[in-house]
């Protein structure tokens, strides 16, 4: 039994292994067809991507992306394809930003009363799609797609001067007034740059979701739901009930995903507020298997490959070929995943066939000595 | 079995390879050396880039100039979508750290980040364009658009046959929104009775707008079903949609942005319909920067590009606007003089 376990954990392991190796090459074909050498490309990658400036970018940037996978996951493991995560981050973002510079309270006060309202928010914007699934039958892929537009549309009509935004002195830039001071969240005083203190709460969201995923009675509802909702129903869960507390969820903690650029970087929304973190985090869950760990290290990979690649244009590299190795790593992910799960799957099949073939010889030993 | 695993270890091992051939602790900018003596130039883009046909475009301009003259070294790096001020910070703090003076952020979200990376690297001069910062060694550089466009208004109101002119902005941002200030006032200062229609193509952090030809063609074919006979399109790539719409209907005109449509070798075919376009010489404010800086007298402070200086003009090509010269050069005479003030917001 132990080492059927062992066994599983390879295959668990193979998949994204065998995802990255894969895109490399990919990716070096591609940056061989430009004419580059692709392995110094690689060199300058990863010479660039551990130094110590580049360790804390990489962080900074995986503790925004690290929610955004959670984010994602939960619906996942619910069988909901939240594609709206992009615009209730957004939306949650800028109505928290637009709340924090409003205000002036004490930070113990402020801070998490910022971080509330971008949950609140979040998880009501995916709401509305979890209702409109449950009591209308509304697809929460087209739902959540249509909310991402219309996230967009109320940010860009209330963020006008006069209205929530207000114009920068040379008159060319829109933002919420900006967080004071007071309500500024806490670095670690890394040298040469800091670490974003949200990574805490990064790490907490993390702890929190395998906790109730694994450890609770909901997570196993959950989990049935997103396996087999027929199922689900008939062991008494409330199917209808489940999606809109997943939806909920999902959204609220989209809602955290603005928060560390918020609160520890930019501390207003404008126009160049970071969009589309929301389709990255889809990425990383796919890359991290929906796993706590897993979408970690896939954050982490996919704050190396910014770093990296930013090196790389400065040497002289096409800027795009971050693009493509993305890309191509999702497309890896993807058909290793299938690859490995069909192996598994026969490699399941062939083991049970000659369990039973044994039992079979066995029975009909016993049948002939009877 | 046997096969998952031998896959397994081959992945674990290029993994592991790749991660300890490395060093820890180190940091990127520890490294930088500076040859003194040479003209280095660091460019960072906004979006789009090289290659835009628009603003940026006009930035390279400068750029290529400076190389050819001055021998420069160049390096330019370019924004991606979806990217943290954290982002554009390391950009800049790169070219700094590379030797790289002056560095210049194209586009005005640059502006926070140049504030804080400026005051990292006192020596270098940095270049912000559309922005303007209040460091010491920031050199801003600002055009008066709204002036640009109260002549592009002046010149539709008396080309128009009963006074209905449209403006199509790419996106509703305070920038393209001088744009349509100047226009209105100056096709109302022209002509009372002149209908301004203004739309935007994208509103607020939805960017679309600027690229996205269909939507500008739609929106000039919506104006022009309404009788709107001239149409002034600052709208980025979108304004070809515009302009080829325009052209599609005999005796109206479009006026065109940020640099000389009609000469634009994809719009070209056109020239005949576009009257004349709104440019604003990023180039020779990128270039006087770097020529600053050569000189070793780098500029600072707020340097604003406008008529007086032909930061911001009309182009004649075609000659469209040979009847009305007089007229634009007493509005230009006026504006220069300060009797007339542009409003910037609408």
């Amino acid at each position: 039994m132990k080492k059927f376990d062992k066994e599983r954990v390879l295959l668990g392991l193979a998949a994204p292994l065998l995802a990255i190796v894969a895109a490399f090459l990919v990716t070096a074909l591609v940056l061989a067809a430009t004419g580059k050498e692709p392995f110094s490309a690689f060199g300058i990658m990863f010479d660039y991507g551990v130094k110590s400036d580049s360790q804390v970018y990489i962080i900074n940037k995986a503790t925004t992306y690290y929610l955004a996978g959670l984010a994602v996951a939960i619906g996942f493991r619910m069988n909901l394809f939240n594609i709206g995560v992009d615009g209730q981050y957004r939306l949650a973002a800028f109505f928290a930003a637009a709340l924090g510079g409003a205000l002036t309270l004490p930070g113990f006060l402020q801070i998490p009363l910022i971080i509330i309202t971008a949950m609140i928010v979040g998880a009501m914007w995916a709401g509305i799609a979890g209702v409109l699934k449950v009591t209308r039958g509304v697809s929460e892929v087209v739902a959540t797609i249509m909310l991402n537009m219309i996230a967009t549309a109320i940010i860009g009509y209330l963020l006008q001067p006069g209205r929530l935004g207000h114009l920068d002195s040379a008159g060319t830039k829109v933002s919420t007034t900006p967080l004071p001071e007071s309500a500024r969240f806490f670095d670690f005083p890394t040298q040469p740059d800091p670490v974003w203190g949200f990574l805490i709460v990064a790490v907490l969201a993390g702890v929190a979701y395998w906790f109730t995923l694994s450890r609770t009675r909901f997570g196993f509802d959950l989990r049935t739901v997103g396996q087999s909702g027929s199922a689900a129903e008939a062991s008494g869960v409330n199917v209808k009930r489940m999606v809109v507390t997943s939806m909920l969820i999902s959204g609220a903690m989209a809602g955290l995903i603005g928060m560390p650029t918020l609160l520890n970087d930019s501390y207003e929304y404008s126009g160049d507020f970071p969009v589309g973190i929301g389709f990255t985090g889809i990425a990383i869950a796919l890359l991290g298997r929906n796993h706590p760990v897993g979408i970690a290290l896939g954050a982490l990979l996919w704050g190396f490959l910014e770093r990296g690649t930013g090196k790389l244009e400065f040497e002289g590299y096409d800027k795009e070929i971050v693009g493509v190795i993305q890309g191509v790593i999702v497309l890896c992910v993807v058909i290793a995943y299938e690859v490995v799960r069909r192996y598994g799957l026969k490699r399941q099949q062939r083991q049970v066939g000659e369990k039973l073939a044994a039992q079979a010889r066995n029975s009909d030993n016993q049948e002939v000595s009877a | 079995m046997r096969r998952v695993s031998k896959i397994t270890a081959a992945c674990a091992l290029t993994a592991a390879l790749a991660v300890t051939a490395t060093a820890c602790g180190q940091s990127s900018t520890e490294a930088g050396g500076s040859d003194e003596g040479k003209l280095k130039v660091g460019m960072a883009y906004d979006v789009g880039g090289r290659g835009d046909n628009s603003f940026n475009d006009s930035a390279a301009r400068g750029l290529d100039k400076a190389k050819g003259e001055y021998k420069a070294e160049t390096k330019e790096l370019t924004a991606k979508s979806g990217e943290t001020p954290a982002d554009r910070e390391q950009r800049l703090a790169s070219l700094a750290e590379g030797g790289y003076n002056p560095v210049v952020g194209v586009g005005f979200a640059y502006k926070d980040a140049i504030d804080k990376v400026s005051a990292k690297y006192p020596k270098t001069t940095f270049g912000l364009i559309d922005s303007a910062s209040e460091q010491k060694n920031v050199a801003s550089i600002v055009f008066t658009e709204e002036q640009g466009s109260y002549l592009a208004g002046v010149a539709a109101a008396l080309k128009s046959k009963d006074g209905k002119v449209g403006f199509i902005g790419g996106v509703d941002l305070p920038l393209i929104k001088k744009f349509a200030a100047g226009f209105r006032k100056g096709a109302l200062d022209t002509n009372p009775k002149a209908d301004v229609t203004v739309q935007y193509l994208s509103t607020g952090t939805d960017l679309s707008g600027f690229g996205a030809p269909d939507k500008g063609r739609a929106a000039a074919k919506g104006m022009l079903d309404k009788g709107v006979d001239v149409i002034f399109a600052a709208a980025g790539g979108s304004g070809a949609g515009a302009i080829e719409a325009v052209a599609a209907k005999p005796g109206t005109w479009a006026i065109g942005v940020d640099s000389d449509q009609a000469k634009d070798p994809a719009l070209a075919k056109y020239s005949n319909s576009i009257m004349t376009s709104v440019v604003k010489n990023v180039d020779s404010g990128v270039f006087d920067l770097i020529t600053s800086v050569k000189d070793g007298k780098p500029k600072t402070g707020t340097n604003s590009y406008s008529l007086a200086e032909d930061g911001v003009s009309l182009t004649t090509t075609g000659d469209h606007l040979k009847d009305i010269q007089a007229k634009l050069d007493e509005a230009k005479k006026k504006i220069v003089d300060g009797s007339i003030k542009v409003p910037t917001t609408l």
